[in-house]
């Protein structure tokens, strides 16, 4: 791709804060006409942030949005539409009940006498069609096509406008290889037309397949802008998970590396469930952080969730002080001194319309049955410890947990596995979203814990915390634990495992 | 918490003084026979139905569910009350028909526990089934007769006096009841956060299953004590009338009680709230004479008032000054 044209996109010093996080913080980002985009990032990055804020869904802070030249702001997605940006999401948002042409025609249906002139319909919707090369009956109800047709059939809808820039968020996340083919066949064709295309995927092997240029965003903020061509793959994940050397300098690196003797607290025997990771074999020692590290997708919520009973494994025994357990969900899990923080606090996590003392109490609750409660004391005893333990704001018990930030969120449910003492402590993606002051208190206390003998499974998707962080480190790829490395491994190999098996790579020296 | 139930507690103050107006001995009691007899208990006498059944649905409602078959199951408990004693005036029958009433019912609360926390259906669907089929069980077992009873003992749950309605002293115990178990014990923090967010409660180890099945099993047994009621109060169990909508009153009252619809946090004292405007509404609409064909309009104009004053954003467009609350 030649760079002469001048950008049909630009979005400069791009800021935008919610409350408790900056999800953007002064990023520029362009896009050329006829070039596939890919942006890159972990969760939490800004990616949905950034495109959100670019087709109109919010209104960034400061900074200032261009297109073809003319400065713009949307105040809504549809004004972002009327100016040629078109959005294909991950999930279909299209009417199975419809017909195909009345899905890619709702709302802009050609009109006769005051009625819609269906003929007219179908003949356009399949003009558009056949634009992408698709070829099925306009007239057909969108329900009975397979979920990639109806996926081609919601491009079909975005370019049926005067479409200049398509924006494709994780478009191929349901797709299978040959439906991914097809997909990337139409968007050859519409790149060559001259539409700039942003893409989405957690899938290294499709960017690098399909994208001319990538933009990798980490925390938020800009690391860089790329030709895909010159960027290996190894680069582009030590930027996309590397190193938050701000982060590095503020935490005091309390985190001693041991190899931590003992028995063994909880091991997993060939542990698995179809679709959502391999079998694997895992052991798990009180006071010690057993690390996992791997991208998006690749199994480390899945394993997380298997330990803890909240997904039924279909294979393999889970042992726990050598007795096999069968995990008939979180309660026995729970029972067994298992606990787990979901990486997602508002779905899986926390009761946002009640109280923190509440929130605080509910696993112990939970476990002693209702009919027990806590005594009055005893509840206020434990919030107030945890209150000041964890240093959670505001530090009103009777707050309702949705008016807090986001660490202080975190804190809250981390806090409610405290109370329960767990002896082994699951946490996925605790620090995500949250501010590094929080971050560093949380890596703090996960340290505390294992000293004071219980055992950490840390799951995060920045590599550095879980290099700094962990006693022993797995690896996972592809929903298959591939490695375990112990802690004084440096971030490099980390990466270079995580990445590995793809193409062959430059030579470069491990540092 | 004050906040919330300011609005119903207005509602209420203003119809009763509507009636006041209209009918200026309103308000004054009178003691007969060692009996209260008045304008106000009345209005709880007549409500004591609505509000035990409104408490039941609180609790449901708080699970994010609704049990539409707690009419029906009303008829159910008249029914088999009502045929158990026959033409018995013993005491001793008619409390054995009210208990064998009674445990009917906590069975009927189990299977649309079991519909709706076992199988996983649409609590809305769920107890449909038994809304209309519950009709044609009560038909069944009263053989398709309005049965009537004359029993001294039975009266008195529906009509009977111990200073004041037993209806009414009834409908309070079980509120106290509920209340004292709800808030004293852990019940009814689990049945808040399973409303608010079922799956991190199962993830927190909340027995939510168990608990959805609770509550369906109390309304259940509430409806039945107002199908007893119902029955007791005209001596006679009627398959097709008795308790007849009674389920969308008791919605009502719980929605005008600020609990949502859409579960987690309930007020109790919001139900009771929402449970006297729902009858004093009633009874307004016989002492100020609306014709009874515009009766369910005039009824549903002062709901949807009810409903709408205390909505945040009609609240902020009348630019009251309280800030509205953060959506």
């Amino acid at each position: 791709m030649t760079e002469s044209p001048p950008p049909v996109v630009e979005m400069r010093g791009i800021s935008l804060a919610f409350p408790g996080v900056k999800a953007l913080q002064d990023v520029d980002f362009r896009l050329f006409p006829g070039e596939v985009h890919a942006l890159m990032g972990e969760n939490g990055a800004g990616k949905s942030t950034l495109i959100k804020t670019l087709t109109g869904v919010h209104r960034p802070d400061s900074g200032q949005v261009s297109l073809a030249g003319e400065d713009v702001a949307f105040s809504s997605p549809g004004e972002a539409q009327q100016a040629g940006i078109s959005t294909v999401y991950q999930e279909v948002n299209l009417c199975a009940n419809l017909s195909v042409a009345e899905n890619i025609l709702l709302g802009r249906e050609p009109r006769k006498l005051g009625g819609i002139d269906f003929p007219a319909m179908r003949t356009r919707a399949a003009e558009v069609l056949a634009r992408i090369g698709v070829h099925i009956d306009p007239g057909s109800s969108l329900g009975e096509h397979p979920i990639a047709v109806q996926q081609l059939v919601a491009i079909a809808r975005a370019i049926a406008v005067d479409c200049r820039v398509l924006v494709l968020d994780e478009p191929t996340s349901s797709l299978d290889a040959g439906e991914v083919a097809e997909l990337f066949r139409i968007m050859r064709v519409l790149r060559d037309e001259g539409v700039a295309i942003l893409f989405v995927s957690h899938f290294l092997d499709q960017v690098y397949e399909i994208s001319d240029r990538m933009t990798v965003l980490r925390n938020g903020a800009l690391v860089g802008e790329h030709l895909t061509a010159d960027v290996d793959r190894r680069t582009l994940i030590a930027q996309m998970i590397g190193r938050d050397l701000g982060a590095l300098e503020a935490i005091e690196d309390a985190a001693e590396k041991h190899q931590v003797e003992g028995p063994v607290l909880v091991r997993a025997e060939g542990l698995g469930k179809r679709g959502a990771i391999e079998p694997f074999d895992l052991d798990i020692r009180s006071g010690e952080v057993v690390g996992l590290a791997g991208l998006l997708g690749s199994g480390r919520t899945e394993l997380a969730r298997l330990l803890f009973g909240a997904d039924r494994a279909d294979s393999g025994t889970l042992l726990v002080d050598g007795k096999p357990v069968k995990l008939r969900g979180p309660r026995s899990a729970i029972a067994a001194g298992i606990a787990f923080s979901s990486e997602d606090r508002k779905g899986e996590g926390l009761v946002a319309d009640l109280s923190i003392r509440d929130n605080l109490v509910l696993a112990m609750q939970a476990a002693r049955g209702w009919t027990r409660p806590l005594p009055r004391r005893t509840k206020d005893q434990l919030v107030e410890k945890y209150l000041k333990a964890l240093d959670i704001r505001p530090a009103n018990p009777d707050a309702l947990v949705r008016t807090l930030s986001g660490g202080n969120q975190q804190k809250v449910l981390l806090a409610r596995w405290l109370v329960t003492e767990p002896r082994l402590l699951i946490l996925d993606e605790p620090t995500r979203g949250i501010d590094i002051g929080a971050k560093a208190q949380i890596q703090q206390l996960v340290t505390t814990l294992a000293a004071e003998g219980t055992a950490v499974l840390f799951i995060s998707a920045e590599l550095e915390e879980v290099v700094r962080i962990a006693d022993r480190i797995v690896v996972l790829r592809d929903r298959r634990k591939i490695a375990e490395l112990d802690g004084s491994t440096g971030v490099d190999e980390v990466v270079e495992l995580i990445a590995g098996g793809a193409a062959p790579e430059p030579e470069k020296v491990v540092s | 918490m004050k906040n919330r139930l300011l609005w119903p507690l207005l509602a209420l103050v203003a119809l009763l003084l509507l009636n006041l107006v209209v009918t200026p001995s309103f308000f004054s009691l009178r003691v007969q026979d060692g009996h209260l007899y008045g304008g106000l208990v009345d209005v709880l006498k007549n409500g004591a139905p609505t509000l035990l059944i409104a408490l039941g649905m609180t609790l449901v409602i708080a699970t994010r569910g609704i049990d539409l078959s707690v009419g029906a199951v009303a008829a159910i408990a008249g029914a088999v009350a009502c045929v158990h004693i026959g033409t018995s005036d013993s005491a001793g029958t008619a409390i054995v028909g009210m208990v064998l009433a009674l445990a009917l019912c906590a069975l009927l609360g189990l299977w649309n526990g079991f519909l709706v926390a076992g199988l996983g259906i649409q609590p809305i669907i769920a107890t449909l089934v038994l809304m209309t089929a519950g009709r044609g069980v009560a038909m069944l077992v009263t053989e398709g007769q309005i049965v009537t009873v004359n029993n001294t003992a039975y009266k008195q749950v529906g009509a009977g006096f111990v200073v004041l309605p037993t209806a009414i002293l009834i409908a309070l115990l079980v509120l106290g009841v509920v209340a004292f178990v709800t808030r004293r014990t852990a019940l009814g923090m689990l049945i808040e956060a399973v409303g608010v967010n079922p799956e991190a409660s199962r993830l927190a180890g909340v027995r939510s299953r168990t608990i959805i099945w609770t509550v369906y099993v109390f309304a259940a047994v509430c409806a039945g004590i107002a199908g007893l009621m119902i029955s007791s109060n005209v001596s006679a169990a009627d398959a097709n009338n008795a308790g007849l909508w009674i389920e969308m009153d008791a919605i009502l009252a719980v929605v005008i009680g600020g609990t949502s619809l859409a579960g987690g946090r309930y007020s109790l004292t919001g139900t009771l709230l929402g449970a006297l405007i729902i009858q004093t509404l009633t009874t307004t609409v016989y002492t100020i004479g609306v014709a009874p064909e515009v009766t369910l309009v005039f009824k549903a104009v002062v709901v949807i008032a009810v409903c709408l004053v205390q909505a945040p954003k009609a609240r902020a467009a009348l630019s009251f000054r309280k800030v509205a609350v953060p959506s």
